[in-house]
């Protein structure tokens, strides 16, 4: 099998797919990932896209300095690194303590039902 | 320090000592080389050759992912721009690294869970095999192609400056080692063995470049205030903001827009870092690596700040713009400023190791999209013949390489920062909208995905020829002639939205819905990791 296509592995598929995908477990496992990533993507991006056109249409507002030759433009850009390394933690926070668990135990039901038709 | 002082130190750029620089860079090589004949003993079926057995952790593949992402670019090509352009310079590496939350968020684990070798099998996974993988290998082994001009384009820019080989055939002979010594790499090591260079080089890179900053700092008294103060009284106040380079008219402030755009979406869909993600046992080390990778990255981008504005604070962008190799020479000659000719040869000899790291990792990525996408799956369907596949990829390395010298001595001379973010519009118009739309939107089809992925392309690399890049500028490549029309110098504005634009309307423009059965399967797989490619033993 090692080089066929993907979803050509079981021969005979054991797992009616389609009816995993309308158990409570796997529609609460898919909300609670897409109410998390999506809102998360778009504010980063937002906030990223703010930046970049702060950084292209107001030269003067950047420039200004607040601590020695440190400018808002400085800290803007340390900004971003900062909230790059914030969303990454709390994203893995949120994925070890409520996405794993859920998704683990759906891969166990889904183990059970293809051990039994071995 | 004064800069009479520094300058008449950098007056002589062909700086260093050239046995010292070869032999630094030669321990590099043996060593590498000794590492990746270990690590190649155990090479056996497609899985070991391309995915490494999926047997590293998260923690090593991330050091990896890093590796195979601070390319010459980062490196050479952000050091530069930040002596030059000031602020401009530093907004490369803010797009190079929030692009990364895009991979971890949305992308990483879910392709992991789905896939197998490479980029296609998750997009073909429940589209119509054949013209949905030839469609992924040909923007993957494009992407590839970019990506490779720009290392191949930076080696050549390092050398002169190191061995003091301003005459292009001299260039071109080193370019050539490098492309042989990187086939030797893949061919032996496959991805195991290209996964530990990447490690080593990593580790090198991220400590050379942090021992640089500290020493930057420590000159200017561990005040990041004082340092910008001797960068902006050598290269003027305007280095501490942002305009120099993009700021200068309304059409380059929409280009920089386009930059920024290619550059946050570009990094999902490059290949070879989408291809990292299946060396790794778990969805979950997956994530790790990322986590890993973004600290890394994060890390030696900060590094790259005080770098480049300590270059221009203590070499001066005239003596830099002046050097044999230019703007990329900028981190190079900071180093000789600091440690002299030793330390010189050090850094070299790690930007060098970057160099020919980050091509090995493009290289095997464009093999396996060949031999595993178009080989055994398209013109073989799915059915080689046992060893055939890995010999294929093989062969396509051979060839890659090849390609990759003649494309790196045509190049010479581009600033390298620049053609990678060619890649990284290329990757974003023809690759992420796929990739998003096939993991997220259960009513994108076959159609939808190749529009997409060729509209994309194409009209990437159509604006790109038309561009200032490719003739009519001063810095264009084809010059003596001026075809161009489009005005700006990365079509990102333009080719990713209309990636976005043609995934959709193809979509939505035919009623055939795919298999239904295989869509459920996909999703349930991709959030679970049930089934997913388990590590091989050994």
């Amino acid at each position: 099998m090692s080089n066929a296509a993907p979803h050509s592995t079981p021969a005979t598929p054991v797992i009616d797919y389609q009816q995993v995908e309308s158990k409570p477990n796997f529609v609460a496992l898919k909300k609670k990932h897409r109410s998390f990533v999506f809102p998360v993507a778009i504010g980063f991006l937002a906030w990223y896209f703010a930046y970049v056109l702060l950084a292209d249409y107001a030269h003067e507002f950047m420039a200004t300095p607040v601590i020695g030759n440190i400018n808002i433009g400085l800290l803007l850009g340390l900004g971003q690194f900062v909230s790059t390394f914030a969303i990454t933690t709390w994203y893995v926070s949120y994925a070890n303590r409520t996405l794993d668990p859920i998704a683990a135990e759906i891969r166990g039901e889904l183990e059970t039902i293809e051990a039994a038709h071995k | 320090m004064s800069a009479g002082v520094v300058l008449a130190a950098a007056a002589d750029p062909g700086v260093g000592n050239p046995v010292l620089n070869i032999s630094i860079f030669g321990a590099f090589v043996a060593v590498t080389l000794i590492v990746v004949l270990r690590a190649s003993r155990n090479n056996k079926t497609a899985a070991d050759y391309y995915a490494a057995g999926r047997s590293f952790t998260g923690p090593q593949n991330g050091t990896a992912i890093a590796g195979d992402y601070l390319s010459a670019a980062s490196f050479l090509g952000i050091c530069g721009a930040i002596a030059i352009n000031g602020y401009d310079g530093f907004l490369y590496s803010i797009g190079f690294l929030v692009a990364w939350l895009v991979a971890l968020l949305l992308v990483a684990e879910l392709m992991r869970n789905t896939g197998k070798f490479t980029m296609a099998d998750v997009l073909s996974f429940r589209l119509k095999q054949g013209p949905v993988r030839l469609a992924a290998a040909t923007t993957t082994l494009a992407v590839c192609f970019f990506y490779l001009l720009a290392q191949m384009a930076g080696a050549g820019g390092l050398v002169s400056l190191l061995l003091g080989i301003n005459d292009r055939v001299g260039q071109s002979v080193v370019i050539a080692v490098v492309g042989i010594l990187m086939i030797i790499y893949v061919l032996v090591g496959g991805m195991k063995g290209t996964t530990w260079v990447q490690i080593i080089k990593a580790v090198l890179l991220i400590a050379g470049a942090g021992i640089m900053t500290v020493w930057v700092l420590a000159i200017h008294g561990f005040n990041l205030s004082t340092l910008l103060g001797a960068a902006a009284e050598l290269g003027g106040e305007g280095v501490l903001s942002p305009g120099l380079q993009y700021g200068l008219t309304d059409l380059s402030r929409l280009d920089f827009i386009s930059l920024a755009l290619a550059l946050v979406l570009g990094t999902a869909g490059l290949p070879h870092v989408l291809m990292r993600f299946y060396t790794v046992p778990t969805a979950k080390e997956a994530r790790r690596s990322v986590v890993w990778a973004i600290w890394l990255i994060g890390l030696f981008y900060l590094f790259t700040l005080v770098l480049g504005y300590g270059a221009g604070a203590l070499v001066g962008a005239d003596t830099i713009r002046a050097a044999p190799g230019g703007v990329n020479s900028a981190a190079p000659l900071l180093a000789f400023e600091l440690g002299g000719p030793v330390l010189l040869s050090i850094i070299s000899a790690v930007a060098f190791a970057t160099i020919l790291a980050v091509v090995a990792g493009l290289t095997i990525t464009a093999a396996a999209s060949f031999s595993h996408d178009v080989y055994a799956s398209v013109i073989k369907k799915g059915k080689p013949s046992p060893g055939m596949e890995v010999k294929v990829a093989r062969i396509t390395v051979v060839v890659i390489g090849i390609l990759a010298i003649i494309g790196g001595i045509g190049v010479q001379g581009q600033n390298i920062a620049f053609l990678v973010a060619l890649a990284f519009a290329v990757a974003a118009s023809a690759n992420l909208p796929t990739i998003i739309y096939s993991l997220f939107w259960k009513r994108f089809n076959t159609r939808g995905a190749l529009w997409s992925m060729y509209g994309g392309l194409g009209s990437a690399i159509f604006l790109i020829a038309f561009s200032p890049v490719v003739s009519g500028s001063e810095t264009a490549m084809i010059q003596g002639a001026d075809f161009s029309w489009f005005p700006l110098n990365n079509p990102g504005i333009v080719s990713i939205p209309l990636g976005f634009i043609l995934g959709w309307l193809g979509s939505i423009s035919q009623r055939t819905l795919e298999n239904p059965v295989i869509a459920a399967e996909m999703e349930v797989r991709s959030l679970t990791g049930h089934g997913a490619e388990k590590a091989t033993d050994h």
